[in-house]
């Protein structure tokens, strides 16, 4: 397209300026001692003390909260996309009446819309009737609750895109329904299912408000723990700063790799 | 490949292959809002770790009365959402029609400009907390080098909702962004030579040819981040907390304090169920406008 006047650039830069600042300033913070921190001083001797308080020191508990995230933040993503692609599937190529379809998509969108904190509640009373309240399993089952809607429109979409012919045709050759679906459709659909992935482990990594009522010390998560050092009796500004950087990393570095394809996911679905 | 007659597995494929999402949406999202709606004409009691429920819905709708935080929950809310989707909405549409005429880095760029979206939303409270430190925050260090301020950005009741706002609207401008880019790298490049060579000039082409081939787009961003602005609860948790006073306290907010500071479950799922009512009504609305003047 055509040239960017003055005042665009200047837009863009300022634009770019005000995205990328926060992240240094945070990044220059975190490798200042707390007395640095303080003064606001601009040059200074750098170090790791925050990231290893943060990481080692014994009152820290942070380990055991990224160990969690990664547990949750996995599984509830491999659950969510198995159980979500199958039934995209289902939805997208079997004659289910008007009443079932229509009924499980408008109920998606509903359950979209509401609020999470509003089904905390309700979740807190069921997990502590079935002993599932400050466990990770519990996390899980929330944290695939809410990732599967957006599994499923996303698949739909990737099926969609599929030619009927692809699955005829192999089923003409001899291969059962089952097969025809996992050996022809699901490979062409693999970039749907690292968008959905991708786009499942990072809202699980981030999710605050479900982790922060139902887990305690020792099922917290990493948003838990960020949470804490800002909350803590004398807040540690360094630690607080530094924790949000590793908190940071493993989000940024999943979306680096799958960014194309997520892009491509979202075109799909909303511009449609 | 050999051929196999249809087995048992085969033939219910169709079944089983739906059956587990939908089990997952019955006990995790139907089920419990059922039961929030039980709870929200029952009160409850727990006593030695027991709880005790009675139906009693006026001891629930009387609260509504007598809630101080109720009024400036919802005033709060329906502000941030405006300001905040509006801001985000403009920004963002600019951003996308400038980024798509940038001639080189177009890949680079956007891959910085959506790096918000990205941190967990407590990160960005956290950060933008530090940021917003009355005595080493790097606002006040600025409008320090022009003789101005300190300014209390979040512990000041006047200052406090925009302070927050900001933080949004820097969360939220990449995401909006990214779903207009894609449209407008999406539009049919002939329609815009076509303008172009009849004379239009660059403000013309936006104006009458990008906006309107846009509108569709626009309608899905704004819908998404509108429900997404209701949710608003992470960041403003780390940053204010809803203070100073009730400056801040957003609807979502409220919602935790009453269900699990004050445990007040019974009205707290009669004040979920009215959040709930108050959104979809606002979608069906919303989705009524936007719609208006294209095919669904």
């Amino acid at each position: 397209m055509g040239r960017l006047s003055l005042f665009q650039r200047i837009f863009l830069a300022g634009t770019l300026a005000m995205v990328v600042g926060p992240f240094l300033w945070i990044l220059m913070n975190s490798f200042k001692y707390q007395i640095d921190i303080y003064q606001g001083t601009w040059i200074f001797e750098p170090t790791l003390t925050s990231y290893m308080d943060v990481l080692f020191s014994r009152r820290s508990q942070f380990t055991n909260n990224l160990w969690n995230s990664v547990v949750v933040a996995s599984i509830s993503t491999i659950v969510a996309l198995t159980l979500g692609t199958l039934c995209a599937y289902s939805l997208h190529r079997f004659r289910w009446s008007k009443w079932v379809s229509g009924g499980i998509l408008a109920w998606l969108l509903l359950f979209h819309m509401i609020p999470v904190i509003t089904l905390v509640g309700p979740w807190y009373l069921i997990f502590r009737h079935l002993g599932l309240y400050d466990t990770l399993t519990g996390l899980v089952l929330t944290h695939v609750t809410i990732n599967l809607p957006m599994t499923i429109w996303l698949m739909m979409a990737f099926f969609a895109e599929v030619p009927k012919e692809m699955e005829e045709a192999a089923q003409v050759d001899g291969c059962t329904r089952v097969q025809a679906f996992t050996l022809v459709v699901l490979p062409v659909v693999v970039p749907g299912l690292i968008a959905a992935g991708v786009l499942s482990f990072v809202f699980s990594w981030n999710e605050f408000a479900i982790a922060l009522n139902l887990t305690s010390r020792a099922t917290a998560t990493v948003p838990v723990g960020v949470a804490k050092f800002a909350q803590d009796f004398e807040i540690q500004h360094s630690q607080m700063a530094a924790a949000s950087i590793v908190a940071t990393i493993p989000a940024i570095l999943i979306m680096f790799f799958g960014q194309r394809f997520v892009v491509r996911g979202l075109t799909l679905g909303s511009v449609k | 490949m050999r051929h196999q007659p249809a087995g048992l597995i085969d033939r219910t494929f169709p079944y089983w292959s739906l059956l587990p999402a939908v089990v997952v949406f019955i006990v995790l999202s139907l089920y419990p809002l059922l039961n929030l709606l039980m709870m929200s004409v029952s009160t409850y009691r727990f006593e030695g770790g027991v709880e005790h429920t009675t139906f009693d819905p006026m001891a629930n709708l009387r609260y509504f009365g007598e809630d101080p935080g109720l009024r400036p929950a919802i005033v709060n809310t329906l502000i941030f959402v405006f300001v905040a989707v509006s801001l985000e909405l403009a920004i963002g549409l600019a951003l996308a029609i400038t980024v798509s005429r940038v001639s080189r880095y177009k890949g680079l760029i956007r891959t910085l400009i959506i790096l918000p979206i990205l941190v967990p939303p407590v990160a960005i409270g956290s950060m933008w907390r530090l940021m917003y430190n009355y005595d080493f925050g790097v606002f006040n260090q600025f409008l320090s080098v022009f003789g101005l301020g300190p300014v209390n950005w979040l512990g000041d009741g006047r200052f406090a909702l925009a302070s927050v706002i900001m933080v949004d609207v820097w969360h939220w401008v990449p995401f909006i962004f990214l779903i207009l880019f894609a449209a407008v790298e999406g539009l049919p490049s002939d329609v815009v030579e076509a303008a172009r060579i009849d004379g239009a000039r660059q403000a013309q082409v936006t104006r009458y040819i990008v906006l309107p081939l846009l509108r569709p787009a626009i309608a899905v961003a704004f819908t998404f981040r509108a429900i997404l602005a209701f949710k608003t609860f992470d960041e403003v948790f780390l940053l204010t907390s809803g203070g100073p006073g009730t400056a801040t306290e957003l609807i979502s907010l409220h919602l935790y304090k009453v269900f699990f500071a004050q445990n007040n479950l019974g009205y707290g799922a009669m004040l979920s169920v009215t959040v709930i009512l108050m959104v979809v009504s606002f979608l069906l609305v919303s989705r009524r406008a936007t719609q208006g003047g294209k095919e669904a």
